[in-house]
């Protein structure tokens, strides 16, 4: 259940963000969510890669400060409230999450990428509530 | 064991004493066998008898490194060729390289600065002491070897390099000591562990090590790695070599060997003498050396000096580890800034230092200080608010260590430029 998720520090220089997709690209990696934190001074990539070991090494043979980070993806309804339930469910159990970014692939269904701050605790949290969980062979096969 | 108890026990009038009758002598005989010193004291109108005491000290002329290669080879030796008994040499980066001329009597009191530095450290006559300095025209190997003898201890002259051996000899022979640069010891460590040597199967217990700078971290780190106490040892080749100065066994900063050297510490830039336990650059005039006296000699390396009694029971003044080159100081709003303290800070928080580049801009009338770090695996996290977290402990911690305030900006790895694997530190884009 555990997702290998790859974060990598760019510096908010133009071309940067082109330069991560363009040698993942080439190296026949897919992307399945992505998203980029930013601060005025430097940013996060985060993203979920169809190989993350071989992307990790491909990033850190180009220099770039990379490393792979554990996540959790939800399976979630798409429909209002969802989203609220899950996370409700998580803080009453006491389970902080430190981000999270979602995604939509049809009207049905919504991933949500999860940080927790207790790994393990949130997988046995959102199983214990019947919450749908995304393999990690699924989502990198995406 | 206190080597040689009356000088290194004396007390502070008694030291001055041995130092003011020494200075005399050798301001005398300078005046007299150098043309090159003669002129640069004429040209301040100063004559031998105008030194009376330490006092005087900081009337004479400044000797500088550049003297000495203006005078290569042998230009500023006060003997004739038949007193030299020995040469060294070390290569500058730049242009010759800077000659020293030895008497037997200066080899003599080489060895007994060495002998002491010994006693400091804990090592005795039945120690096993393996010299991994280099032997030949750098005075470290030969410098300690003759040190080691005196003392008594079995020295094996095995030089620098040639790791395997090295290992096998300490395992065969039963090291105790270790001499050789600290960078080398870390080195040694790490191969005992790729060859599954465990620390506790040698007899090693002291290391002795010098001849480039090393940080408390690294002392940890040796320590560590080789079961043993690390001391720390200086010397520079135009003063002596190794032994000017060395750690006790309460490392609290390094016994410079005052019946021989007189140590000042001095503003790099007003040249003027600082009061005692200032940060400057140290200074230091030879008072018994025959071959190649030097007077105020400019070490460029920044210290400062403690005279109180250590905890050792020697009197002998002690300066801590430098603190960089005077060389590489700025001056920053009226702030003295050393790369290396920036360096320190920043190893504080992480294993291995990352690269970093120090940028002074002027804005305005006021001096602003930019530091850009690389942000590499010891210091990535995926997370925005450790990173910034990050970025506020380097400030802070800058601030209070420098204090004047950095903009600290972290960038990505291999950002900074490195010219020959070597990464530039500095730019100052003040046009002063
Ligand atoms: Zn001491």
């Amino acid at each position: 259940m555990i997702i290998k998720q790859l974060s990598v520090f760019l510096e908010n220089k133009t071309g940067r963000l082109n330069e991560v997709t363009q040698l993942l690209g080439n190296a026949g990696i897919n992307m399945s969510a992505m998203s980029l934190a930013d601060t005025s001074e430097f940013g996060i990539l985060r993203m979920i890669a169809s190989e993350p070991e071989k992307a990790l090494s491909i990033l850190k043979e180009s220099e770039f400060s990379v490393r792979l980070t554990d996540v959790v993806c939800l399976n979630s309804p798409n429909e209002p409230g969802a989203l609220a339930r899950a996370l409700n469910i998580l803080s009453g159990e006491g389970v902080f999450i430190e981000y999270l970014y979602a995604y939509s692939m049809d009207n049905k269904t919504a991933n949500i990428v999860l940080k927790p701050d207790n790994i393990q605790k949130c997988i046995e949290v959102l199983q214990a509530h019947k919450l749908e969980l995304v393999s990690a062979s699924d989502m990198y096969k995406i | 064991m206190i080597w040689n108890e009356k000088i290194e026990c004396a007390s502070r009038d008694e030291m001055r004493d041995i130092q003011s009758e020494r200075l005399k002598e050798t301001v005398t005989r300078i005046y007299h066998n150098v043309p090159s010193y003669r002129q640069k004291m004429q040209a301040v109108g100063l004559v031998p008898d105008d030194i009376k005491s330490v006092d005087d000290l900081s009337k004479l002329p400044f000797t500088l490194k550049t003297d000495l290669r203006d005078n290569y080879p042998f230009g500023l030796f006060t003997v004739p060729m038949s007193e030299i008994v020995r040469i060294h040499a070390s290569s500058g980066t730049t242009g010759k390289p800077t000659v020293v001329g030895y008497t037997r009597k200066d080899l003599n009191n080489w060895a007994e600065m060495i002998t002491r530095g010994l006693c400091m450290a804990g090592v005795h006559r039945d120690d096993i002491v393996q010299v991994a300095y280099g032997y030949g025209l750098f005075t470290g190997g030969l410098g300690m070897h003759y040190g080691c003898e005196n003392l008594g201890a079995s020295v094996i002259p095995i030089s620098g390099g040639n790791t395997d051996k090295q290992l096998q000899l300490m395992q065969d022979f039963g090291t105790t000591v270790l001499a050789c640069t600290p960078s080398y010891s870390l080195h040694l460590g790490e191969e005992l562990a790729a060859k599954g040597i465990k620390k506790e199967d040698l007899k090693l217990r002291i290391g002795i090590f010098g001849a480039e700078p090393w940080t408390e971290n690294m002392r940890k780190e040796i320590e560590a790695s080789l079961g043993i106490k690390a001391i720390d040892i200086y010397g520079l080749s135009e003063i002596m070599g190794p032994g000017v100065s060395c750690e006790c066994e309460h490392q609290a900063g390094m016994h410079i060997m005052e019946d021989h050297f007189i140590p000042e510490i001095i503003d790099p830039i007003t040249l003027q003498p600082l009061p005692a336990g200032e940060v400057g650059e140290l200074v230091f005039t030879t008072i018994t050396k025959e071959g190649i006296p030097l007077i105020r000699y400019r070490t460029r390396d920044l210290t400062r000096l403690n005279y109180e009694k250590c905890a050792c029971g020697r009197t002998l003044v002690r300066m801590e580890k430098c603190k960089g080159r005077s060389d590489d100081m700025l001056i920053i709003r009226g702030v003295n800034v050393f790369p290396s303290q920036i360096e320190s800070v920043l190893l504080e928080m992480s294993e291995t230092a990352p690269h970093y580049l120090l940028i002074v801009e002027r804005e305005g009338n006021l001096d602003t200080l930019k530091l850009m770090v690389e942000v590499q695996e010891q210091f990535f996290s995926d997370e925005i608010r450790q990173l910034e977290a990050l970025r506020k402990k380097i400030k802070n911690k800058l601030q209070s260590t420098l204090g004047i305030s950095v903009d600290v900006k972290l960038v990505e790895p291999k950002t900074i430029e490195r010219t020959a694997g070597k990464a530039k530190r500095v730019i100052d884009n003040r046009n002063l």
